[in-house]
């Protein structure tokens, strides 16, 4: 007996994709968000903030489905994912560009 | 320098762009908890769970004691209020009395909660007052460097129990519930959407209500018992805890091995002090 389908819309269906944000002098590299992350996107830099932790970086940030599970299990307010529109790249996301600054790792 | 890959690139932005900035004081943080600590976490949740039941900003007002725990009257940027040891349920009860349209949530920790403040634990549950009770519980005195407290399990050790504390520790919940509370439930700070849902469900409700997180405290109750990092608590957690709706709250006690029973214990309605009052102000008024 089969006890699996394949979902009548699942060629219509697609899947969400996000992008992440790292507040980074805020993380206390506690590495929550890089264990618990459904789809292993994050790993811990090998740089230091201020205050001498490791902030996370997004190393295959390509596979993020934007699921807010890393925003909800960081004690710290210091990583979020936010949804990409279809149609808008990763490139730059308009109304962050002032805020915004590339971490070169 | 060469331009990284772009799939190593991470964007790093300021704290004021985090979707949770609007209900924190932004500028306390970093806020001091240890690297690991789960306050933050259950702290989240809350944030999310308050976004979503939609009730505006200001008819929320959020009130808790000393310790570690009590810092989050000081972090929300709601109306809030940091009280003496022990002291956020009376001072709480007063805001709900005297202001019936405000949700009054009382934040605090365990010891605070259930040792300083135990008596008025106890009352305002019998009383059935409108408050929504979130009591963190990491099994310790952390601010204060660790001291055995109201719900530290036997054989566990403190700084004031280094041979291990021999004290039968409070279970949350049974006592909420024997007290008068009339919605309880118990998540760990993994459980990071149930105990979000928990309190959406508990926020717009009526009565006491009782929220228990059981929450990693890394550096005094891990270190001395050697239990680990945060992360190692997370794992524990993991492995050790089972969601039982309903559960009979006497079958809940949480010990050094054992597992921890998670899950919504309680969830009834019976007149709360307000309507008792309004009542017999009725009848004793004539109806005027
Ligand atoms: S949003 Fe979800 S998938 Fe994306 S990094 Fe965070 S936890 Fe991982
Ligand atoms: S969960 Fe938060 S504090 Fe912990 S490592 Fe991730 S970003 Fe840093
Ligand atoms: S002492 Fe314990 S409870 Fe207090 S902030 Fe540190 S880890 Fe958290």
């Amino acid at each position: 007996m089969k006890y699996w389908r394949k979902p009548l819309d699942a060629d219509t269906i697609k899947v969400p994709h996000g992008k992440i944000y790292v507040v980074r002098e805020q993380c206390k590299g506690c590495s929550f968000c890089v264990e618990y992350c459904p789809k292993d996107v994050l790993e811990l830099s090998q740089e230091f903030n201020k205050k001498g932790y490791h902030p996370p970086i997004a190393v295959r940030e390509e596979d993020c489905v934007s699921c807010g599970l890393c925003e909800l299990i960081c004690p710290d307010f210091a990583i979020y994912a936010e949804l990409i529109e279809e149609g808008e790249t990763t490139e730059e996301t308009p109304k962050k560009t002032d805020k915004t600054e590339k971490a070169e790792v | 320098m060469t331009k990284p890959a772009a799939h190593l690139e991470t964007a790093i932005v300021e704290q004021d762009t985090h979707p949770m900035a609007d209900l924190l004081r932004m500028d306390r943080m970093p806020h001091i908890w240890c690297s690991g600590c789960g306050l933050g976490t259950g702290l989240t949740c809350f944030i999310m769970a308050l976004k979503e039941t939609g009730i505006p900003e200001d008819k929320v007002a959020v009130v808790s004691g000393i310790g570690c725990t009590g810092r989050v009257a000081g972090y929300l940027n709601l109306d809030s209020f940091h009280t003496t040891h022990g002291r956020g349920i009376p001072f709480a009860t007063g805001l709900a009395l005297a202001n019936p349209d405000l949700r009054v949530v009382v934040y605090s920790g365990d010891g605070d909660l259930v040792a300083i403040g135990g008596n008025h634990f106890i009352h305002s549950a019998r009383r059935n007052m409108d408050l929504l009770v979130i009591c963190v519980n990491n099994f310790t005195y952390g601010m204060t460097g660790g001291q055995a407290g109201p719900t530290t399990p036997i054989s566990a050790k403190a700084s004031t129990a280094p041979y291990g504390s021999y004290d039968y520790p409070f279970n949350i919940p049974y006592l909420a519930i024997a007290s008068g509370a009339t919605y309880v439930a118990r998540w760990t700070s993994l459980h990071m959407r149930r105990l979000k849902n928990s309190m959406r469900e508990a926020l717009p409700k009526k009565g006491f209500r009782v929220i228990e997180i059981i929450c990693p405290c890394p550096t005094a109750f891990a270190r001395k018992n050697r239990l680990g990092s945060g992360l190692d608590l997370m794992k524990h957690y993991h492995d050790n805890s089972i969601i039982k709706h309903g559960a009979d709250p006497r079958e809940a006690d949480i010990d050094m091995n054992g597992k921890v029973v998670c899950g919504t214990f309680l969830d009834i309605e019976r007149p709360t002090f307000r309507d008792f009052q309004t009542e017999n102000i009725a009848t004793q008024l004539g109806g005027e």
